[in-house]
Parts: structure tokens; sequence; C-alpha cells
């Protein structure tokens, strides 16, 4: 990930990162509305969004075409889409930018799925690291619980389906997650996660994430000027 | 005797490449270079041989063609992002054409293969290492012919053909304040072949002159894949074997035109050279 470009970019980036289940898009959410209600330029983007790429991606994963080369290529075009469009150019506008995953995600699942780690790194070498990026630190139990209960059916790709490791969806998944988990853990120090318990009560994390925000980035640098734009309402 | 193929890079994971038993051979030029006419000569040419063959090229694969054409229609899509998908329906085609054909012992004919797509991001400003990792997960062919043809002749033939010029080939993308799309396609033609010679020093592909006229193209072509065909020649061959590459040209060239004198008139094969190349991109 490439650290020279940084310091003509104004605006900031924070991601989260964290499996399936770890209260990452909560939090996330929480994170936006408070900035948004403060008054502050925030932007939020999410993994896989791409209008243009996304429905390559979903045709591929409908009918199984991926494999996990070309899974990795297709979400690292995803990401390159909306970063070219719309993460740099807001971040040289001087906004603050949320990011719902970010490169971890893949470097964490493809790896899983077989994908060289130098490779994968390579292919997202153009992606500033972020500024902050929040890892959501949930035992693997606990994710599983919330995921496995919330909904009834597991997605073919979500469930690691692809990998073979069982014909169980429910099994399978938690094969998949464990592994996604021990990539994440490695790379807590590679990248220099903030860890946030995910286990803790959700507003006790959001209290975390945001005084861990204000120390990191100075806020009121990114307020709106001009009137046209609300100020706090409370 | 064969040589197993090799990746650029860490290439496609779980490919056992003492399976792949076909050949690959790439075909690159820009359009109007007379790629199609030499390509759909040679597969005659491979088939009524027996040599069953498969036909791979840009854009076709089943996994984004489609989307990637839409895009490319809008013109709404970033430099790398572009480079991105278009690596996407590559390694979709590799995957699921090329190396599954060569399995089977196929000839692969591919009408274009990354180093079009190298030169197409390089010129548009992507960083030369970052797409050369991209594509570290190709196999490297077994011959790569690219046919270079004057931009000016480029132009006539594709003015003849379509009566106008392809907004891509003509890289108005890169030069829209241009009102002169003629001298945008020969700028643009000029600095992809700038490419295409600084790559040949790295890949070490043969480049076929492309302004001569489409039967002695072939007969070229012909002559040299006949050699890899035979296992007499590859292109990680040293120095020392030349000599056994001039006398397989010699006997191919013989062959050639005795077996295919219908559309081949006998032209002497013009000797080979043996050709040396630093086929690694990165590691």
């Amino acid at each position: 990930m490439s650290e020279t470009k940084k310091d003509v970019i104004t605006g900031k980036l924070v991601a989260v990162e964290g499996l399936d289940g770890s209260g990452k898009s909560t939090q996330v959410y929480l994170l936006k509305r408070w900035l948004e209600l403060e008054g502050y330029k925030v932007f939020f983007t999410e993994w896989n969004s791409s209008a243009i790429v996304r429905k390559a991606t979903r045709k591929g994963k409908k009918r199984q075409l991926l494999t996990p080369t070309t899974f990795s290529l297709i979400h690292c075009t995803d990401f390159a889409d909306r970063y070219e469009r719309q993460i740099l150019p807001l971040l040289n506008a001087g906004y603050i930018v949320l990011a719902d995953r970010y490169a971890f995600t893949a470097f964490a699942r493809d790896a899983v799925r077989g994908c060289d780690r130098g490779w994968i790194r390579k292919l997202y070498a153009y992606a500033i690291n972020p500024d902050v990026t929040f890892y959501f630190d949930v035992p693997l139990k606990t994710a599983l619980a919330r995921i496995l209960d919330g909904r009834t059916r597991l997605k073919y790709h979500e469930a690691g389906m692809d990998m073979g490791y069982s014909k169980d969806p429910d099994e399978s998944f938690r094969i998949f997650q464990g592994k996604i988990n021990q990539e994440y853990r490695r790379m807590v120090r590679e990248f220099n996660f903030v860890t946030i318990d995910a286990t803790d009560p959700p507003d006790v994390q959001q209290t975390k994430v945001r005084e861990i925000l204000e120390s990191k980035i100075d806020l009121p640098r990114f307020r709106w000027h001009g009137s046209m734009f609300p100020r706090r309402t409370d | 005797m064969e040589k197993p193929k090799r990746f650029y890079g860490k290439g496609i994971p779980g490919v056992k490449l003492d399976q792949l038993k076909g050949q690959l051979i790439v075909v690159e030029g820009a359009d109007g270079s007379g790629r199609s006419t030499q390509m759909e000569l040679l597969r005659n040419w491979l088939e009524r041989r027996g040599y069953p063959t498969v036909n791979v090229g840009l854009k076709r694969s089943m996994l984004v063609s489609r989307e990637l054409e839409q895009a490319m229609r809008g013109n709404i899509l970033g430099t790398r992002t572009l480079s991105l998908f278009y690596a996407t329906d590559f390694a979709d085609q590799l995957e699921n054409r090329i190396i599954p054909a060569l399995r089977s012992g196929f000839v692969v004919l591919a009408d274009r293969y990354i180093y079009t797509l190298l030169a197409r991001a390089i010129v548009r400003g992507v960083d030369p290492t970052w797409i050369q990792d991209v594509y570290s997960i190709a196999l490297i062919p077994d011959a790569v012919f690219y046919l270079a043809v004057s931009p000016k002749i480029l132009v006539e033939r594709n003015l003849r053909k379509h009566a106008v010029l392809d907004y891509w080939e003509s890289g108005m993308d890169m030069h829209r304040t241009s009102s002169n799309m003629y001298g945008s396609f020969i700028e643009y033609q000029r600095s992809i072949q700038k490419e295409f010679k600084t790559m040949q020093k790295l890949y070490g592909f043969d480049t076929v002159d492309g302004n001569r006229s489409p039967r002695s193209i072939q007969h070229e072509l012909r002559g040299k894949i006949e050699l890899i065909l035979n296992g007499r020649s590859d292109h990680f061959k040293e120095e020392s074997d030349e000599t056994d590459v001039k006398e397989g040209i010699t006997r191919a060239a013989a062959a050639l035109a005795d077996g295919d004198k219908r559309d081949q008139p006998a032209v002497r094969s013009e000797s080979a050279k043996g050709h040396r190349s630093t086929h690694r991109l990165s590691e």
C-alpha cells in the first residue's frame, strides 16, 4: 500500500474491518451519523458497490463463474473504480472518507482462497494506507452466532462454498470465517490496526471509536464552511 | 524437447505446469495490422494438419466481456479500473479456456495477449511495475509475434475497412481536446509502438514486418510455428542451438512449400536467430 502520495492529500481516510457479524457496519454507520450531525465533510463508501462493476460481480457469483484469481481481480476492479472516482477525489477535496471494508478484506479473503499474498498486496499497491483502520475483533463463535441466527440462508461465496470445505453451508462458513479471522490477526501489526473489542456493548464501542478518531484527526479542520450546510441542530 | 510452461510470476494457484502439453501462440498488433487475417490462416493451416486449435482474444470472457464493452462505450471508467477490468477478462479466459486447452494438448491461438494491455495502460500513465505485477498471473507463451505496421498504413487500412477510425485505437480518450482524429490516431499508434519496442527487450518476442503482403507474413509465421510444434525451438533457447534452429527453419520452409502449394508459393525463408529473452516480469 502506498504511503508516498499521502502528503498531498488533505482529507483523511478511515477504514473498518472485521468478520461478518463483528458489528463493524453498525459502528461505521454510527460514526458517519455523528460526523454528519456535527457538520463535518464526510463520505461513506462500501465494499463491492461500484455501480458499473457490481453487475459483473453479481453475475459471476450467481453463475459460479469465479475462480480465486478472477474473484480477486473483479473485487479489485470494483475497488479501483470507487477509488479513482470517489475515494481519492474526495480525499483531495478535504473529506473524511469512511470505508466499510478496504483492501484488507481482499488481503484476508483472497489469501484464504489461495491467491499469493504478495500478488494481492501488489494489486492494491496504488491505494493509500488509511489514516486509521479500526479492526473489530470478535471471537469466531460470537460472529457465527450473530450471522447464523439472523439469517436463514448463507450466500454461496459468503459461506466459502467455493472452497469445498464442507457440503453444509453453516459448517463451510465456520471453517472459512475461522481462516479469515487468522488472516486478519496476522495483519493487525503489519498495518497498524486499532483493535476494538467487538464483544462490548455497541454504545461503549462507539464511544471508544469516536475518542480514538478525535485523538488521531484534527476534526475541526473538516467542518463545512459557509451557511448552506447545517451545523449541529441540538 | 518440450520445455515445461512457466508463469511470469506466481501465476494461477493450483495449476500443474507440467500438464500443459499444448502450445500457446500469440499474435499481437494494432487494428489493421492484419492480425485477424493471419489468425484465420493459421487456424486453417493447423486444423488441416490435424492440430486441434482454440482461439482466444481480448474482451471475450464469459465473465465480464459484456460489462466491459458497456463501460467502454460510455468511457466512464478510470484508467486503472479499466486495466483491472481487462485483467479480469484475461484471467477468466486464461483459467477457463487457455489452460484447459493446453492441458488437452491443443494449440491456443491468442489474438492479442497481455502485451497490448500492458502497452495501452502504460501509455495512459499507469505505473509499469504495477501493471506488470497484475499480469504476473499470465503464462509465458511459446511464441509471440508482433505485427509491426507503420501508423500511416494502419490508418489507410482502417479507413478502407470501416471508413472511420476507432475511438480507443485513436487514443481519443487521451487527446480529448484534439479535433484531429487522424493526428491523434498516428500519435497514439506511435506511442504504442514505442512501448512495444521497449517490451520487446523485456519479453523477447518476435517482431514481424507487417507492411508486407499477407502471404509472406503468413509464410514467416508458419515457418516459425512449425519449429515450435516440432519441439525444435523455443524462446528460452541459448545461442548454441542456432544451427539447430536454422536447420529446422529450412526443413519447415520446405514442408510448408510442399504441403501447402495451393495458397502458399514457396518463398525462401529468412534465417532465424535464436531467440533469447529475459522472460521474467517480477520476482
